[in-house]
């Protein structure tokens, strides 16, 4: 019986996992080979998804990208003993994307079957949790504070902090929330850990419960992830199914369930306190803050949201310790970043690597430059509210204080690479417009700013007193900066304002127009 | 979205009361409705609004806010196009819009033959493998011109 890995992540389906995988158990059988496919996370290599992995007894020889018709050749070419093929890239582990990385949320991502609690366990799963029995509420606190990790959705507040707020916040209930709601374009970790190791995700989410002595656990997950909400769903009833979900969690007196929603297309939702109202099952408007959800929260109980990550990684800082954790990264940036390398690049994919790492190494060397082959123009860090990074700034390091000193942020850990043919002034008329659409509406500066936001940018796109509506423009940006409610318009204009700084020749095209 | 089902406000109320033990039912209550009769009527939503003791007012606003519920049929297909940076680096935006031209169609339109709607998402995650797209929840990385017809001609014969 030989065992074959075929990821049913949701961009190797979308690349043709699933017709691959029943194509290969077809052909196995015509030619009666006995074979199990597990059908595994994504490894990160997503240039080479779907990624065939066999085992062998040298380790697990990938052959990617493979598509059906590739199939009955790589029957041929005795895949199934690692035979040669142009498809062959070697075994996985010794690929030069996988032993430069430093995986430590994304451990067991592609690595294991997702929906098997025994295989989870056999790679150190509960074990953290197991541990954060031991210790009990204050020192667990105390673990996750030390280790430094910081919430890795984008705003970076020490996850230790918010954890001992709401266990000292006086209530009789409290709630644990995740935040799935990952829309920012150009990322999708959340989406990789909760297909490929949904179990981590859970384990975290209980060790926190257990911390915060709560007891409910929420996952709000975007509704553009019907993949994502299959695999998530199925790993909480096997962990309900094995007993580690439920009443008295492997008897130690600790009730905890976790439920999933499903969110409905409002971008604005994955900032916390909207997604707490989305949850309660109102329109998702942003609350003013303070009070802080870690005091008035769900249902206006204590409550911690916390990105994907941040909580997948609890786990590992639990079982080996917070100064482990805080042994790695740089500065203030402690621990790892799953780098999310996508846009116009020939090596796309997830990287997990200490902070610290300089851009220009990022795009130009791990993603490999872009895809199209023309020169990089951008890059934008942190999603659709992130700043264009030019290639000037190439030697910027990878962490939340270096990027901040430029006035740009690393936000979820999402990269977009730009080619030189990318129109910077459409790209800050699309900030503004995509901030329209998606604005809850309830302060003026989003609301009414990212419209007459597209308007001028509109003018000056048409030659129209292009130096005064750019000054009207920048003042509109740092009226939606430091007016605005919330994140949305709050940071709708760093991709705007760092356009309008590094590209200025961009808005001074007065031809445009007349040109289209 | 084939096998919609006829609406009935009787029907509607067991899929309110299915849900009524859950917190903050309101959300899961509007993606039955929807899986079930392909849109969220105008009646549904006054049952909604008697099930969770709030006004129809109330009610209008939540399900007018978010983008993915729709108070009208779609058509049986739908076909969703990102629109974000991502995909927008690799040339989506240009391609998005002379797919629509050929058809034309604009965003959040059907085809004439009530066959397939169109529609633009912000980011379906499959980054790596810009430009993407959502054929009826499956999704499709890398997608080119010939794809998106392919789908259209598919969409209309079934």
């Amino acid at each position: 019986m030989t065992r074959i890995y075929i990821p049913l992540d949701m961009a190797a389906v979308a690349m043709g996992a699933d017709r691959l995988a029943e194509a290969v158990a077809s052909e196995a059988a015509a030619r009666g080979h006995q074979i199990e496919i597990v059908r595994n996370g994504s490894r990160g290599m997503l240039w080479l998804e779907p990624l065939i992995e066999v085992e062998t007894p040298a380790g697990r020889v990938g052959y990617g990208p493979a598509r059906v018709k590739d199939v009955a050749a790589l029957f041929d070419a005795g895949f199934l003993t690692g035979g040669a093929h142009p498809l062959n890239i070697g075994v996985v582990d010794e690929h030069p994307w996988m032993t430069r990385q430093n995986r430590v949320t994304f451990v067991r991502c592609g690595v294991i079957d997702p929906l098997s609690v025994a295989e989870y366990e056999a790679h150190g799963g509960f074990k953290g949790l197991k541990r954060a029995f031991e210790l009990g509420a204050p020192a667990i606190i105390e673990e996750v504070t030390k280790s430094g990790l910081r919430g890795r959705g984008g705003a970076g507040f020490p996850t230790g902090i918010k954890w001992k707020t709401v266990a000292d916040a006086p209530a009789d209930r409290r709630y644990v929330v995740v935040n799935a709601d990952e829309g920012d374009s150009g990322t999708f970790a959340d989406r990789m850990i909760m297909e490929g190791d949904p179990l981590s995700l859970i384990e975290g989410m209980i060790i926190c419960g257990y911390a915060i002595k709560g007891s409910k656990g929420y996952v709000y997950l975007r509704s553009e992830y019907p993949v994502v909400a299959k695999v998530f769903q199925a790993a909480i009833e096997k962990a309900r199914e094995a007993g580690w979900l439920g009443r008295n969690i492997q008897g130690s007196g600790f009730d905890f369930d976790v439920e999933l929603r499903i969110g409905a297309g409002a971008y604005v939702c994955g900032e916390e306190t909207s997604l707490l109202e989305s949850l309660e099952g109102k329109r998702g408007i942003v609350r003013a803050k303070p009070p802080l959800p870690a005091h008035v929260g769900l249902f206006g109980k204590p409550t911690v949201v916390n990105n994907v990550l941040s909580m997948a990684t609890i786990p590992m800082i639990l079982e080996k310790g917070a100064q482990h954790y805080a042994d790695l990264g740089v500065g203030r940036s402690r621990g790892t970043m799953p780098l999310q390398i996508a846009g116009n690049v020939k090596y796309g994919g997830l990287f997990e690597t200490d902070f610290g790492i300089p851009l220009g190494v990022i795009v130009n060397d791990i993603a490999g430059g872009t895809r199209s082959g023309r020169p990089v123009k951008a890059v934008q860090v942190g999603g659709p509210l992130g700043a264009y990074v030019p290639v000037s700034l190439f030697d910027l390091p990878f962490d939340y204080e270096a990027f901040a000193a430029k006035d740009s942020l690393i936000g979820h850990g999402g990269l977009v690479v730009f080619d030189d043919t990318i129109d910077m002034l459409w790209m800050a008329r699309f900030g503004m417009e995509f901030c329209a659409i998606e604005s809850c509406g309830k302060c003026t500066p989003c609301r009414i700013g990212s419209t007459r936001g597209v308007e001028t940018i509109d003018k000056i796109r048409n030659g129209q007193d292009v130096e005064k509506n750019i000054e009207l423009l920048k003042d509109l940006c740092h009226t939606m900066k430091f007016g605005s409610l919330c994140a949305l318009g709050g940071f709708a204009p760093y991709p705007v304002e760092s356009a309008l700084r590094h590209f200025p020749e961009d808005f001074r095209k007065p031809a445009l127009e007349a040109a289209e | 979205m084939a096998g919609a089902a006829p609406y009935s406000d009787e029907r509607a109320r067991e899929i309110i009361a299915a849900h009524m033990g859950l917190e903050g039912p309101a959300l899961p209550i509007l993606h039955a409705l929807q899986d079930e009769f392909g849109f969220v009527p105008e009646s549904a939503v006054r049952e909604m609004a008697n099930a969770l003791n709030i006004s129809r007012a109330e009610m209008h606003g939540v399900v007018t806010f978010y983008h993915d519920f729709h108070s009208a049929p779609h058509g049986r297909h739908v076909l969703k196009i990102c629109r974000a940076e991502s995909c927008q680096s690799m040339g989506a935006e240009k391609q998005a819009n002379e797919f629509l031209a050929r058809h034309k169609l604009e965003w959040g339109q059907t085809t004439p033959d009530g066959s397939l709607t169109v529609e633009p998402v912000y980011c379906l995650g499959l980054c790596a493998h810009s430009p993407s797209a959502l054929y009826d929840g499956e999704p499709i990385g890398m997608v080119d011109a010939t794809t998106l017809d392919e789908i259209v001609e598919e969409a209309s014969g079934k």
